[in-house]
């Protein structure tokens, strides 16, 4: 594509060859044009556009109206806007704002449901994009997930504390079952040099059955009960609401913000992440520069690992308190990865990618519920946004933007750039 | 390269930043060794079971049968233990006179104690070998196959986390095109074109957008089982009787070889997707190691720059590659459909894809190593089936975790600092 090639044989000549400015006007939409913003928009877009295909081709009446494409047209098409928009309708109210509903209190409901389905995602994110800025490949959010689960479930229903003190002792637990579970595997890779990519995954299989053990035989297990489920979590330790208990939304979201806060803090304020971010543009150069870079990687999975168990922890405090099972990770480990892969592994970039992400999962229920459209859609979908916000130059392509290059002196680094988002 | 001696790092604390020498001592492999040599002990000779275990070595259809093999459960235990302590003495033998532990001698060392476990744990009972070896063989089937395009492409300089989702893709495709046409051969071309499909998308957004490798790996996997899942709800599981009921492929015995007692009835009684495996695992080998493609290939992976230099086109080297990558994982995927399952399934390949993976690490980026790891992993998933119908005396969970620790224990102890193609995952561009 001559647009990618374009700015990297201009980016060495010198700026301002032409010192007439043009328009403001034209300047501010070239800068909108060509900045990231409008290219998160048009991805989004984009991807609804092709989930809006799927859906077209595999409804049913869509197919049937095709069948007398030439006799009568126009049902086609009101066919598949039905089906189309009833579908993405669907997503919106299950999502952000249901009009079915009387009162703005009742319609405002879904939001609510969106932000407790992001608030796991955007732990975990947080989590996985901090090893990303290491240089590392966090895939055992499942596993962290489990053990932290598994330690502060357990100070959640088994531990006698008052109020309050209880919630925190049992969030301790969990963030330090996640930050261990991690740790081993920055422990591992410093020490032995073990890829975290293969420690990772097969330490999620280890998690998985060792949790699933322990609620079949060990102190997990309920009481009296053959269900390999957890006894549920005591009322000293739960999540208060936050808007009352008509709304799902609970103390969690809270604790995702303070996450993000903390993370932008540790990421670009402090001097371990500097390190972290050092070790990860190139760890060679950090280590000459003075950096332990095998201690970076083990405090980069403690941490990582940690805010992973943050997430598990918040699943068993906050969203299902009635006791877990051994999949109560419900691809919250997976999805992070996603979720910090559209956040560009920046801490308010995965915030909003979560919400976004949060959004789909709680619409994508609805959408099922109401149009039999499959959630898998939302999958579809995701990963499209994904993908397109990763390749600026295909969005460009696609809706014929300006390339950045082409803009009147802008020299702008060259595209490889801007596209590696780890 | 394979041929490199992994770096080794000395345990000593203060020594992070010592350089690292070629013949510096590794106590690595006679730790490992020895901590397994314990563990073998504790649990062979201190909770040693009492009785006979009985290996069947002979199914009920072979030519030449053979007795079963009957040993006394406690007594094995203790001469297992001792070959074992055997060995791990040698290991510090030879690190103490500065040489390499042979890998030959750590397999053997693996298959000892795998005996050790298998008699411990089949005590007053029997256990059918080939029965265990065959559904081994069975389970690693999709795995080599992931392993191989995983290899191929990681070679090439393309890190392919997307074997998940071309095995799915692949899956998917042959179990609906085999369905429709009642065939099981065209089922299986049209896997490797779906995983070639998949593999085109990563390729091109890797090598023409230079969008981060591992990014479009991991949203690769996720859009392809959005896909699939969707399709199978909306399309396929309404029709199940048109669209997902494929023709499976027939048991073929190849005459003479599969009467061989305990290889013939686990390697030469298996379906054409199974040969074709065998085939393609051979040549991968020779092929990357043996022929001016494989040269091409492994130095595009390794110093793109100066492939580029000697005039080799590093994009088209690396888009084809990955391609036949995806083409060959895709055969993995028709396995499930037309090999085992018999039918597709949503998200049915759980997790294969991310092991096959790990068996490209662990294999060092050779086929064949990464074959054996791929082997390994489907011994230990069907040791735990054959273990919980015989009544395992651990508990199953401990069981089925035991593959995925072991390989942690071997990636930490045996394989160490893995270097793999030098340019995988980092994107060409041309200046």
């Amino acid at each position: 594509m001559s647009a990618t090639q374009g700015p990297i044989t201009e980016s060495g000549t010198p700026a301002t060859p032409d010192p007439e400015q043009p328009s403001r006007w034209n300047q501010a939409f070239r800068e909108i044009t060509t900045g990231n913003a409008i290219i998160s928009v048009l991805a989004v877009v984009l991807a609804l556009f092709v989930g809006g295909i799927m859906i077209a081709f595999t409804n049913d009446g869509v197919q049937e109206a095709a069948g007398y494409f030439f006799s009568r047209p126009g049902d086609l098409l009101r066919e598949v806007w039905n089906s189309v928009a009833g579908a993405y309708s669907a997503l919106f109210q299950g999502s952000v704002y249901n009009f079915r509903r009387p009162s703005f209190a009742a319609g405002i409901k879904p939001l609510t449901e969106t932000l407790t389905f992001a608030t796991p995602l955007i732990m975990a994110g947080l989590g996985v994009a901090l090893g990303f800025r290491v240089g590392m490949f966090n895939i055992g959010g499942r596993g962290q997930m489990l053990i932290a689960a598994a330690l502060g479930g357990w100070v959640g229903f088994a531990v006698d504390l008052p109020y309050g003190l209880h919630m925190v002792a049992a969030l301790v637990a969990g963030v330090l079952g996640g930050a261990l579970w991690g740790g081993i595997v920055g422990l591992l890779k410093a020490r032995t040099g073990a890829h975290e990519v293969i420690t990772t995954i097969m330490l999620n299989y280890v998690a998985f059955y060792l949790v699933s053990y322990l609620l079949r035989e060990g102190f997990l297990k309920t009481p009296g009960s053959n269900n390999p489920k957890s006894p549920a979590t005591k009322a000293t330790a739960v999540f208060p609401d936050l808007l009352g208990s008509t709304y799902s939304l609970h103390f969690g979201f809270i604790l995702a913000i303070a996450a993000t806060i903390f993370t932008w803090w540790l990421l670009s304020r402090s001097n371990l992440g500097f390190q972290f971010r050092a070790v990860g543009l190139n760890p060679h150069a950090a280590r000459v520069a003075g950096i332990s870079v095998k201690r970076i990687y083990v405090y980069a999975m403690l941490f990582s690992g940690g805010l992973i168990g943050l997430a598990g922890i918040n699943q068993v405090l906050g969203t299902t308190t009635s006791g877990f099972g051994a999949g109560l990770d419900s691809g919250i480990g997976f999805d992070a990865i996603t979720v910090a892969l559209l956040g560009r592994s920046k801490p308010w970039g995965v915030f909003a990618a979560g919400i976004l992400f949060g959004a789909f999962k709680a619409g994508g229920f609805s959408m099922q519920a109401a149009e039999g459209v499959p959630i898998d859609i939302v999958l579809v979908v995701q990963s499209l946004i994904v993908l397109f916000i990763a390749a600026p130059p295909l969005v460009r392509a696609i809706f014929r933007l300006p390339a950045p290059g082409s803009a009147p002196r802008r020299a702008l680094p060259n595209v490889s750039q801007e596209v590696a988002a780890k | 390269m394979s041929t490199v001696a992994p770096a080794v790092q000395p345990v000593l604390p203060a020594a992070d930043d010592r350089p690292e020498f070629e013949n510096v001592k590794s106590w690595k492999a006679p730790i490992a060794l020895g901590v397994f040599t314990v563990f073998a002990f504790v649990l062979l000779v201190v909770f040693g079971r009492e009785g006979v275990s009985t290996m069947r070595l002979s199914t009920t259809s072979d030519l030449i049968q053979l007795p079963d093999l009957e040993l006394p459960t406690r007594m094995t235990g203790i001469v297992i233990s001792v070959l074992l302590l055997l060995i791990a003495g040698v290991s510090v033998w030879l690190v103490q006179s500065r040489r390499k532990v042979p890998i030959w001698l750590i397999a053997v060392f693996a298959v000892l104690f795998l005996i050790g476990f298998l008699v411990w744990a089949a005590a007053g009972e029997s256990i059918p070998v080939p029965g265990l070896l065959f559904g081994s063989l069975s389970l690693a089937v999709p795995l080599i196959f992931g392993a191989l395009g995983g290899v191929i492409s990681e070679r090439v300089g393309v890190v392919n986390i997307a074997i998940e989702g071309q095995l799915l893709a692949g899956a998917f495709t042959s179990a609906m095109v085999a369905s429709l046409t009642n065939q099981p051969i065209l089922g299986l071309v049209a896997a490797m074109f779906a995983g070639v499909l998949v593999s085109m998308v990563l390729a091109s957004f890797s090598i023409k957008y230079f969008v981060d490798q591992v990014i479009v790996g991991v949203v690769l996997n996720v859009l392809v089982i959005g896909v699939t899942g969707f399709l199978y709800s909306q399309v396929m599981a309404p029709n199940a009787a048109l669209l997902n009921q494929p023709p499976r492929f027939e048991r073929i015995n190849i005459p003479l070889l599969s009467e061989i007692p305990i290889i013939g009835p686990v390697f030469f009684r298996q379906t054409l997707i199974v040969y074709i495996m065998y085939v393609a695992v051979a040549l991968v080998y020779y092929g990357i190691f043996h022929t001016r493609w494989g040269l091409r290939l492994r130095s595009v992976g390794e110093h793109p720059q100066a492939a580029d230099t000697v005039g080799i086109n590093v994009a088209r080297t690396r888009f084809w590659n990955v391609s036949l990558a995806g083409a060959i994982v895709g055969l993995g995927g028709a396995y499930f459909t037309l090999g085992s399952v018999g039918a597709f399934g949503k998200e049915m390949t759980a997790g294969a894809g991310f092991i096959a993976l790990a068996a490209v690490i662990f294999g060092r980026w050779d086929p064949i190593r990464a074959t054996l790891a791929a082997l390994l992993f489907g011994f230990a998933s069907n040791l735990q089936n054959v273990l919980s119908i015989i009544g395992s005396p651990v508990p199953s969970e401990f069981m089925l975790m035991l593959p995925y620790l072991v390989t942690i224990f071997a990636v930490a102890g045996f394989v160490g600092m893995s270097r793999g193609p030098a340019a995988s995952g980092k994107p060409y561009i041309k200046s």
